[in-house]
């Protein structure tokens, strides 16, 4: 065991059993998955992505690149989580990922041995012949690193939507004083920070801060803020416009049966960044193998999970941070040796100090057993060194992400061998290490400061003094090595997914001197920790080897997520039934009550067809569709379109709206209508009805209701905005009935009704207002299935009453839904818009040319209709198709083929029962004159023949609408 | 997600508005084939301050002229119809 005999912020109270590998082992509440490995030993957790070279834990919390594992726990189950952000607990199942039989002893580690033959680039050169597509499948299967499981994901999500006056991002030393300030400036604040307990590295760095113990005085200061918003293990994932930001809250301890991770969305007056800085590798040959470590997350495991991952230790630095972690390893009774980069490296009591010295070779299969160490200036002369662990230390990159998400600017700086914030976004500030190297005492009054300028911003007064640490001396500057310059390339810049000093080398050499190329080459940066560790030394190597600056070089852009946010998360509520909510009409029940399949058509649920016990979906169209022919059949019409047009100019404003003349529409009066597009293309149709001088009712298609109100809105308020109208959606106010067939008359006249419908009345195309069985409403004589048709149209709360009132009227009514509709209007050749239309048809496709030719007024599309391409003579227009097998239905989309060539595609495809033979529609080049000529069909490679007729194939003449 | 000034209701969330295009002067239909076509599908699509017609759609339904920085995305001004500009 290399648990610690005391200290650390763990509970050794309520210990947690767990599964790694199939072993049982044991951690503490408060362990990570990564240092109850750690103390438990284990040093092989995972392997690389490409040559699945066994790798241990190197970090602590967001910057691990190697420790990527297999959690489930109930229904939980992550794939490709970082052992050093999850907490433990009881009962979690932990596995290896990318490895097989385990990752001690994974088959596939034999690739390491054919490194050479697979650098950077590789894929690009080596599988393109014949083609990707003929390696992709064995390469998949090779590639990747945890597996999903099959099942739907059972966890709850949740979104908030939020505003505030300041959002502090992190809650360490600065963070804590910025918000701090902010609050006592009576702002309302948001602190977020990812860890769960407040203070940042003070939680393992310590201090004194106020005379209290540094993380206790983090702990007390957030503590008495007054009306903060404390978001404690939430992570800010996202900086976007207009400072709305993204966060990601994990609350597996508050979720109690609720959201496990609940996003929220943030706008902020002001921002203060305080994300503090990560921790780089050092780079030299061998420097990936496990039990080589970050120097900063050595220190945070001794301190804070009370681990010590080895007790022989050398600890290889560039800089003075490091030396806290070998304080706090020889309290914890390891002995350690530093090897310092810098010549003139500061001795330190107790330790035992290499200066001007660096790694240069590393061995142990599964676990680092010696380091060789060398002089800067002699790299050949080496001294092998026997070690259980290496830390290592290559400097500090400040956290910009956020600010360069933002749009802030970024300044390569010498001295601190580190991109520094430069200019930052209007009403931001930053404080503390996302500055540069700062010490504690800066780290506070830039905090302080911070909070001073974002009340300062909002007119408020602070009412704090700012925080006080003991001074400490001052650090000695960072000595820069961005790697070994030793004939051995094997050195990792990119642990997770595999890149090399080497690869970088041969991607200058390939001329991929861009950062952005390089990137994409050598996918460095790309593995699911998105180049924390990596991308620094990444830009300094290329820098070295294509002769520029690092400055010069500068960075890849910066983009959201800062750490990976899952899809459910994203998702939040709006999947399954709320992704979008499907409107139900009002008889709904009693639609399933008589037998009806649901499906759902432009975001209503409909009655697709009424089964009879024992018959199949397309027996029950056929009969509906021959009933309705033949007697009466009963159709649920409530999802169809209702807008109000109202007002003194609502006859001249819908005569410019639509294509047919409306104006002269008489008071009770229906008709059809075409509305295009300014381009003239037809974007719906529709009834339109005259209810009274300055008062008419359109009827859109059930899906384009919306659309079409927008439509109407745009146009008025833009063109015509002296005209007097306005507009009133009342879909879901009115339950309408289409009652259709030979004895549509009989039963409409078995209502009681003040509503004369004779046909002197009421004729085909008149509608009627009045008092139907005692409620306000509506009887319109038209019809969508080519017979006697009327509609009746009640309040929608009394329509699953009248439904029933109807089917009780004592007619044998055939119920029939939306399926044998269509085939109705198929026979009749009525288009249905987007299914026989598309975005390029015009009305003179369909055969509607009158209103072009005989309406006074301007209006919408016109002048397209006149263009040279509206009046070619071989536009595709719209046809009948009859199969000259009667028994095949050809496939919606089969290509009309005339002479070898494709003519134009089948849009429509049925079998008429009235017909007793399949027929079609389409859209056919110069179809209207082709009627007559026979073409084939061709789908799918196979090929059959049609004759080209009129898209009215049944009762031409229209004599059934009166009959 | 922007932030938009409605000048009627005041500063909303980008997903309370739709995009309307670019403000085009709409041609008589006596004009040529090629004015006709550079009504309906030129944009200047500018780099910087820029005019852009939006509606409240999610809100009060209304549509107005907003002023638009495509670089810095900040907002310059927020017309009603008819004022002046
Ligand atoms: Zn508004």
């Amino acid at each position: 065991m290399r648990r610690l005999a005391a200290g650390g912020a763990i509970d050794r109270t309520r210990p947690l059993g767990f599964i790694w590998e199939g072993r049982k082992l044991s951690g503490f509440a408060g362990d990570t998955i990564a240092s109850a490995l750690l103390a438990n030993g284990i040093g092989v957790i995972g392997r690389s992505f490409k040559y699945h070279r066994p790798r241990g834990v190197y970090g602590a919390w967001t910057e691990e690149p190697n420790a990527i594992v297999d959690v489930a726990l109930g229904a939980r189950h992550d794939p490709n989580a970082r052992a050093s952000l999850v907490p433990l607990e009881a009962g979690m199942v932990v596995g290896g990922v990318n490895a097989w039989p385990n990752v001690r002893r994974d088959a596939l580690g034999l690739i390491d041995l054919f490194h050479r033959f697979i650098p950077a680039g590789f894929y690009y050169k080596t599988f393109k012949s014949p083609s990707w597509g003929a390696f992709e499948t064995r390469i998949r299967a090779m590639a990747g690193l945890g597996v999903m499981r099959p099942e739907p994901d059972r966890l709850l999500y949740d979104t908030r939507h939020v505003e505030t006056d300041v959002l502090v991002v992190g809650g360490g030393a600065a963070g804590v004083a910025a918000a701090r300030a902010a609050a006592s400036a009576g702002l309302g604040v948001m602190l977020a920070d990812d860890r769960a307990a407040w203070g940042g590295v003070l939680q393992a760095e310590g201090g004194v801060i106020d005379g209290m113990e540094a993380a206790a005085w983090a702990a007390a200061a957030v503590g008495e803020m007054r009306g903060a918003t404390l978001l404690g293990r939430t992570t800010v994932f996202g900086a976007y416009d207009h400072n709305a930001f993204g966060l990601l809250e994990q609350r597996r301890d508050a979720a109690g049966g609720w959201a496990e991770e609940r996003v929220w969305l943030v706008r902020a007056r002001q921002v203060v960044l305080a994300a503090g800085a990560i921790e780089r590798p050092l780079v030299f040959p061998g420097n990936d193998r496990p039990g080589i470590m970050s120097a900063a997350a050595v220190l945070q495991y001794v301190r804070h999970y009370a681990v010590l991952p080895g007790r022989e230790v050398v600890i290889a630095t560039n800089n003075d941070t490091a030396y806290a972690t070998a304080a706090a390893l020889v309290a914890a009774g390891a002995s350690v040796t530093v090897a310092d980069a810098r010549p003139e490296a500061p001795g330190r009591d107790g330790l035992r100090v290499r200066a001007g010295c660096v790694p240069v070779g590393t061995g142990g299969r599964h676990g680092v057993k010696w380091v060789d160490l060398a002089l800067r200036d002699a790299l050949s002369n080496r001294e092998r060194v026997r070690c259980d662990l290496l830390a290592i230390s290559g400097g500090w990159s400040p956290s910009v992400h956020l600010h360069s998400q933002a749009g802030g600017t970024l300044r390569w700086d010498d001295a601190a061998a580190a991109f520094l914030p430069g200019v930052a976004r209007e009403g931001w500030h930053l404080a503390g290490a996302v500055t540069g190297p700062v010490g504690l005492g800066a780290a506070l009054g830039q905090g302080h400061a911070a909070g001073v300028a974002a009340a300062a911003a909002l007119g408020r007064v602070v009412h704090v003094a700012p925080p006080e640490t003991p001074a400490r001396a001052v650090e000695a500057p960072i000595g820069a090595m961005w790697f070994v310059d030793v004939a051995d390339r094997r050195q990792w810049i990119d642990f997770q997914n595999d890149v090399t000093l080497g690869d970088v080398a041969l991607a200058a050499r390939e001329n991929y001197a861009s950062v952005e190329h390089l990137k994409r080459y050598t996918t460095l940066g790309m593995a699911n920790d998105q180049g924390k560790t990596s991308n620094i030394n990444g830009i300094a190597a290329l820098a070295a080897m294509t002769g520029r600056a690092i400055g010069e070089v500068g960075t890849t852009t910066f983009r959201p997520p800062y750490v990976p946010v899952s899809l459910g998360a994203l998702a939040g509520m709006r999947h399954g039934r709320l992704f979008a909510p499907i409107r139900e009409v009002p008889a709904a029940a009693d639609h399933l009550a008589n037998g009806a399949v649901m499906r759902e058509y432009g975001g209503w649920r409909r009655p697709a067809a009424y089964l009879r016990i024992g018959e199949t979906v397309a027996a029950a169209i056929a009969r509906e569709a021959a009933s309705v022919r033949q007697g009466v059949g009963l159709f649920d019409g409530s999802s169809l379109g209702k807008i109000e047009v109202a007002g003194p100019d609502a006859a001249a404003f819908l005569n410019v709206m639509f294509y047919n003349e409306v104006a002269n529409l008489k008071v009770g009066r229906l008709r059809y209508c075409l509305m295009l597009r300014e381009t003239g293309v037809v974007f719906d149709d529709g009834v339109v009805a005259r209810l009274a001088a300055e008062r008419y009712l359109l009827s859109p298609s059930s899906s384009h209701t919306e659309g079409v109100l927008a439509m109407l809105r745009a146009w008025q308020q833009t063109e015509f905005p002296a005209m007097r109208v306005v507009f009133h959606d009342v879909t879901a106010a009115w339950a309408t009935f289409a009652v259709s067939g030979p004895r549509a008359g009989v039963l409409v006249g078995r209502l009681s009704s003040d509503i004369d419908i004779g046909d002197g009345a009421l004729p085909h195309m008149a509608v009627a207002e009045g008092v139907i069985e005692g409620l306000p409403g509506r009887i319109a004589r038209v019809s969508f299935t080519g017979e006697r048709g009327y509609e009746i149209s009640v309040p929608a709360r009394h329509g699953a009453a009248m439904w029933r009132h109807l089917l009780g009227l004592g007619e044998d009514v055939t119920l029939y839904g939306i399926e044998a509709l269509s085939v109705l209007r198929a026979e009749k050749g009525f288009i249905l818009i987007g299914t026989d239309t598309d975005g390029m048809t015009l009305p003179a496709d369909l055969g509607i040319t009158a209103p072009l030719r005989n309406k006074a007024v301007d209006f919408v599309g016109k002048r397209s209709l006149l263009t040279p391409d509206a009046l070619r003579a071989d536009r595709r227009q719209f046809v009948g198709v009859l199969p000259e097998d009667p028994g095949f239905v050809p496939a919606v989309g089969s290509h009309a083929m005339v002479d070898g060539r494709s003519v134009g595609w089948v849009t429509t495809s049925c079998h008429s029962p009235a017909l007793g033979r399949s027929i079609g529609l389409g859209m056919i080049e110069g179809g209207r004159g082709r009627i007559g000529e026979t073409m084939e069909i061709f789908h799918l490679g196979k090929t059959s023949r049609a004759v080209i007729g009129e898209a009215c194939h049944f009762d031409r003449a229209g004599e059934r609408l009166h009959g | 997600m922007l932030r938009l000034p409605c000048p009627y209701c005041g500063e909303r969330d980008e997903p309370e508005f739709r995009f309307a295009g670019e403000p085009a002067v709409r041609p008589g239909s006596d004009v040529g084939d090629a004015v006709w076509a550079a009504y309906l599908y030129m944009r200047s699509n500018e780099k910087g301050p820029h005019r852009e017609v939006w509606s409240h759609a999610g809100g009060c339904g209304q549509f107005f002229l907003l002023e638009r920085d495509t670089v810095s995305h900040a907002v310059l001004r927020a017309l009603r119809p008819g004022e002046a500009s």
